[in-house]
C-alpha cells in the first residue's frame, strides 16, 4: 500500500495529502506522523489539505492526529482548506476543536514559529521510505 | 445528457472511496459547481460509510436526472441491516452508536435538497438523497 | 411555406428566411412520418418520438433566442391551414368523414403546438435563470482595505440565494488575496432576519475553518434590537458598530500600527 510522504523542514514536518484517502491510508498516516514527530524531534506539523474533501471520518482523523501530536509536544496546523470544503463542513456541523488552521503553508509556518520558536530550520528534506 | 442509472457495491471500507469518486464524476457531469460537488461528495461519503459500518454492507444507486430543464443527481443507499428504530434520534447531531461523530444522517440532509429515509428494525434501511441544480 | 411566411409572427429580425425553410422542411418530413402511426392524436407514442425531439430542441432554442412561446408555437399551428385545405379538397364529397378528419388533425396539431410552446417556455426560463446568477455575482464586491484585510460592504436586502453567493465570493477572495481578516459591513442592510443571521454566522465559521477571522460591522441599533428579540446572538463573533472600529480591530489582529505624523 502506498503511504503519504512526510517532508521534514527543520523542526517542522510537512504533509501534503494529494489523494482521496481511503480509511487505511488515513490511519497509516496517523501512525507515520506520530512516529516521525518522535524520531525527528519535530515541534510543528503542517498538513496541506488543499486537495482534500473532508467528511466526518477524515475530520475526526485530523483532529485526533492533532491531539496526538500535541501530546508529543508538537503543534499542528491545517493549511489550504478550500472554500467549498469549509462551507460543506460548516453545513455538516463538523468543527475541528483544538486544530489550528491557516490559509497556506507560508502562513502556517509563521503561525508555528510564533508559538514554537524559530528553531534551526534547515532545508533538509527527508521523505519516508 | 444521457440518463444514467448505475449501481455500486458497498461491501468494504475501500468501496466508500470508489463510491465517492463516482459521485464526484457524476456531479461534474451533471454540471454542478464546486461547492455543490463538494456537498454531494461529502453527503455520499457519510451515507456510504453508514451503509458499510451500520448496515453490514449494501449498495449505492446513482441516477442522473433531468426535469423541466433542471438537472439533478440522485443517490439511494440500501442495506439489509438491522434498520433504525428511532429515526428522529438518529437524525440528531452527535447521536452515534459506534463512536463516530453522529453527523452523517442529519448532515447529509442539510447538504442535499432532497432527503428521504425508509427504515425499520429488522427490515434494513434505504436512504435516498438528491440535489438539483 | 406560404402559410409560414404569412404568419404575422415571423420575427425576421431573429431568423433568416433560409433557416425557416430548412426547419419547416425538416418538420414536415418528421410530421409525415408521425402520421403513419396508429393513433395520430396521441403524441406520446414512439412514432412521434422524432417529432417530440425536434420540437423540444426547436422550442428551447427559439425560446432562448427571444421568441415568445406563442411565436414559437405558431410554427406548428401554421400547419393547420394548408392541411385543412388539403383535406377539404380530398374529402369534398364526404362531409361526415371530412369533419372527423378535420377534428383529428386539429387535435394533433394543437398538441404538437402546445408541446412546442412549453419547450419554448423552458428555454426562456433557462436564460432568465442564467441572467439572475450573473447579476448576483456582479453585485457582491469585495474590497481590499489593506494588506491581509478585506471588506465586504453589503447593500440591500439579503435573501438566501444572494447570501450564499456572497459567502462563496468572500471566502474565495480570502484565498485569492491571502487575507487574515474580513470585515463584513451590514450598514446598508435594512433588515436582518434569523435566516440571514444564520448565513452570516456560517460564513464566519467557514472563514475561521480556513484560517481567517471575520468581523461584522455596521450593526445599527434597530438591527441589534431585532436580533436580540429573535434570540440570535453573535457570541463568538467580533462585532463592531462602525466600519472604522472594525478596521482598527483588524489592524490590531494583523499587527499594524497607525501613527499620525506631526503637522508641518
Amino acid at each position: 500500500m502506498e503511504r503519504i510522504p512526510i517532508l521534514r523542514m527543520g523542526r517542522f514536518l510537512l504533509v501534503t495529502i494529494q489523494v482521496d484517502m481511503h480509511d487505511r491510508l488515513a490511519l497509516a498516516l496517523q501512525d507515520d506522523l506520530t512516529a516521525r514527530i518522535v524520531r525527528d524531534g519535530a515541534r510543528g506539523v503542517l498538513i496541506d489539505i488543499s486537495s482534500l474533501v473532508v467528511d466526518s471520518f477524515i475530520g475526526r482523523m485530523l483532529a485526533t492526529t492533532a491531539s496526538m501530536a500535541r501530546m508529543l509536544d508538537a503543534e499542528t496546523v491545517l493549511v489550504g482548506m478550500r472554500p467549498a470544503v469549509a462551507i460543506t463542513m460548516v453545513e455538516l456541523g463538523l468543527a475541528l476543536p483544538g486544530v489550528r488552521t491557516a490559509l497556506d503553508v507560508e502562513k502556517g509556518m509563521e503561525m508555528l514559529r510564533a508559538r514554537v520558536g524559530p528553531g534551526a530550520e534547515t532545508a533538509g528534506h527527508d521523505s519516508d521510505p | 445528457m444521457i440518463p444514467t442509472r448505475e449501481v455500486a457495491e458497498l461491501g468494504r471500507a475501500e468501496d466508500i472511496l470508489k463510491v465517492r469518486q463516482r459521485a464526484r464524476a457524476l456531479a461534474l457531469e451533471a454540471g454542478f459547481g464546486l461547492v455543490d460537488q463538494t456537498k454531494i461528495v461529502t453527503a455520499v461519503s457519510e451515507l456510504a460509510r453508514n451503509t458499510v459500518t451500520h448496515g453490514g454492507g449494501g449498495t449505492a444507486t446513482f441516477e442522473l436526472l433531468e426535469e423541466g430543464g433542471r438537472r439533478g443527481l440522485r443517490i439511494a443507499f440500501h442495506d439489509e441491516g438491522p434498520g433504525i428504530a428511532d429515526v428522529e434520534l438518529a437524525l440528531r447531531d452527535g447521536y452515534t452508536t459506534c463512536g463516530g461523530l453522529g453527523l452523517g444522517l442529519g448532515g447529509s440532509r442539510r447538504l442535499m435538497t432532497d432527503f428521504e429515509i425508509v427504515t425499520s428494525p429488522g427490515k434494513g434501511t434505504t436512504v435516498t438523497i438528491a440535489r438539483w441544480r | 411555406m406560404r402559410e409560414q411566411r404569412a404568419a404575422v409572427t415571423l420575427r425576421s429580425d431573429l431568423l433568416s428566411d433560409a433557416e425557416l425553410e430548412r426547419q419547416s422542411a425538416e418538420f414536415l418530413a418528421i410530421f409525415q412520418a408521425g402520421i403513419q402511426g396508429e393513433d395520430i392524436r396521441e403524441i406520446a407514442g414512439p412514432e412521434w418520438e422524432k417529432a417530440r425531439d425536434f420540437l423540444a430542441d426547436f422550442g428551447r432554442s427559439r425560446g432562448q433566442r427571444g421568441f415568445t412561446p406563442t411565436e414559437t408555437a405558431t410554427f406548428v399551428f401554421s400547419l393547420k391551414q394548408p392541411l385543412f385545405s388539403l383535406l377539404q379538397k380530398e374529402l369534398e364529397k364526404e362531409p361526415a368523414i371530412l369533419v372527423g378528419e378535420l377534428w383529428t388533425i386539429s387535435v394533433l396539431v394543437d398538441k404538437l403546438g402546445l408541446f412546442t410552446a412549453e419547450c419554448a417556455l423552458v428555454g426562456r426560463e433557462e436564460i432568465i435563470r442564467r441572467q439572475q446568477a450573473e447579476l448576483l455575482e456582479l453585485s457582491t464586491p469585495v474590497v481590499k482595505l489593506w494588506d491581509r484585510i478585506l471588506a465586504l460592504p453589503l447593500i440591500g436586502t439579503l435573501d438566501s440565494a444572494r447570501t450564499q453567493v456572497v459567502m462563496e465570493s468572500l471566502l474565495q477572495a480570502i484565498v485569492d488575496t491571502g487575507s487574515s481578516v474580513a470585515i463584513i459591513d451590514i450598514t446598508g442592510v435594512p433588515t436582518v432576519d434569523t435566516l440571514v443571521a444564520q448565513h452570516l454566522m456560517k460564513t464566519v465559521a467557514a472563514a475561521r475553518l480556513m484560517g481567517a477571522e471575520c468581523v461584522i460591522s455596521g450593526i445599527r441599533p434597530a438591527i441589534a434590537q431585532a436580533m436580540v428579540h429573535l434570540g440570535v446572538s453573535f457570541n463568538e463573533i467580533v462585532t463592531k458598530a462602525t466600519l472604522a472600529d472594525a478596521l482598527r480591530h483588524a489592524f490590531a489582529i494583523t499587527g499594524v500600527t497607525v501613527s499620525r505624523s506631526a503637522a508641518a
